[in-house]
């Protein structure tokens, strides 16, 4: 595992040592996701599109 | 002097503390035995009720069946200090402000769940309890049992004053915006809503089933209590004085507590620079969960999940329009708001692990 601080909340997270660009991970803590890419040999996330929820009037 | 400890030797030849608790019939303190009742470096040595000396304590705590075969005794200063190591009062206020110094005196080691040494200033006992405090030296020996805010000092502490259950929950909410100084210090409301064990064991008319079910009933909109140790810790982080508004609602639960704290920010922030205040915090804190999630049921903190627990669930989120942060916090007001802190205080006092005994899940659904 590769310990990842969450852009969003700062909580460690744990990512797969064979997780591979593109792949989804979710904070457990804040619920963010991201996009794990690969740069110059080391992990980083990126925001992941997802539909938002409304539950408005 | 009971500083060192009589060592009794438990399973896995670990040692154990002698334990007393004092007041041990009522909510807080039946509460405080199921803790204790199982704690691997705890053996229970007295437990006193004027009321119910010589009986067992299962025929009052009925979960505690099986458990233990101790009964009450009367209270007896002399016994208890010879034969503890450590006693807990969880007698009402007012009630425990004699017997504490008389333990104090004797040189055993008290942790006291009730309001008496929880406030530095004597004259807040006037003000907010209606009565002067008869030891106000003894005021500035006592340390506040929150160990997120006082380890270091409720380690060596010969008194240590547990919190206001509401106290405990806004505090561990607001205490990261004082320290950051993200907040304005002078307007501060806290708006509490607490469960029926949170009024004790004792009937009144208000506690009546009839009259209980089904309230949402303001009961104190003002000077409560609580707002004095509330405006004292924070005050203590943000090195000035800081007013704090409250108001707490009796609800229709039987245990928990939600505190909405609601406070304003002194510049712009952001959502992220609040998840770093809070984590800078309680990263390592084993009893402090932070909530703010954008999936599942459970987004903010909810006193109904954390029933049982020692767990003080904090959240947040910002009104940006207002320019208002809204900080919420849940526990259980009988664990974290009670006992829970007081056995995480002893785990400190005696250097035990600090979630020895208290890394309870909490129980749902409830």
């Amino acid at each position: 595992m590769v310990k990842v601080r969450c852009p969003e909340c700062d909580k460690d997270l744990n990512i797969p040592d064979d997780a591979v660009d593109g792949e989804i991970v979710t904070c457990p803590d804040c619920g963010a996701n991201y996009e794990v890419t690969h740069m110059d040999g080391k992990i980083t996330l990126k925001p992941a599109e997802s539909v938002g929820e409304d539950w408005g009037e | 002097m009971s500083m060192s400890m009589s060592m009794s030797m438990g399973d896995g030849g670990r040692e154990k503390i002698r334990v007393g608790v004092i007041g041990a019939s009522g909510y807080v303190g039946g509460e405080l035995l199921r803790l204790l009742v199982t704690h691997p470096r705890v053996e229970l040595a007295m437990v006193t009720s004027r009321q119910y000396a010589g009986e067992y304590v299962h025929r009052i705590h009925p979960g505690l069946r099986g458990f233990t075969e101790i009964t009450f005794s009367p209270l007896d200063i002399d016994k208890l200090s010879s034969n503890c190591d450590l006693v807990f009062t969880a007698v009402p206020h007012g009630k425990a402000v004699e017997i504490v110094k008389r333990l104090y005196d004797t040189g055993v080691r008290v942790i006291d769940l009730s309001a008496d040494y929880r406030i530095k200033d004597p004259e807040a006992y006037k003000y907010y309890y209606g009565w002067s405090h008869p030891y106000p030296d003894l005021l500035s020996k006592s340390v506040y049992g929150i160990p997120e805010l006082h380890r270091d000092e409720i380690r060596n502490a010969r008194l240590v004053s547990c919190p206001g259950c509401m106290a405990v929950t806004s505090l561990l909410a607001l205490a990261p915006l004082a320290k950051h100084d993200l907040i304005d210090l002078d307007h501060i409301v806290v708006d509490s809503k607490i469960g029926s064990s949170g009024a004790g064991g004792k009937p009144s008319s208000g506690t009546h089933h009839a009259m209980r079910y089904g309230v949402v009933r303001p009961y104190k909109p003002v000077k409560h209590r609580h707002t004095a140790e509330i405006e004292q810790e924070m005050s203590i982080i943000a090195g000035r004085r800081v007013s704090v508004s409250m108001t707490p609602h009796a609800v229709n639960i039987v245990r928990g507590i939600l505190c909405t704290n609601h406070a304003f920010l002194k510049r712009s922030t952001t959502i992220q620079e609040l998840w770093r205040a809070y984590r800078g915090m309680y990263r390592n804190e084993p009893f402090v969960r932070l909530i703010r999630d954008t999936k599942g049921l459970y987004k903010y903190p909810d006193p109904k999940f954390v029933v049982g627990s020692n767990f003080c669930d904090v959240g947040f989120d910002i009104d940006e329009r207002n320019n208002r942060v809204v900080a919420l916090s849940a526990s259980d007001n009988l664990m974290k708001g009670a006992a829970g802190s007081a056995v995480q205080c002893m785990n400190v006092m005696y250097g035990f692990n600090e979630a020895e005994g208290l890394l309870i899940t909490p129980l749902t659904p409830v």
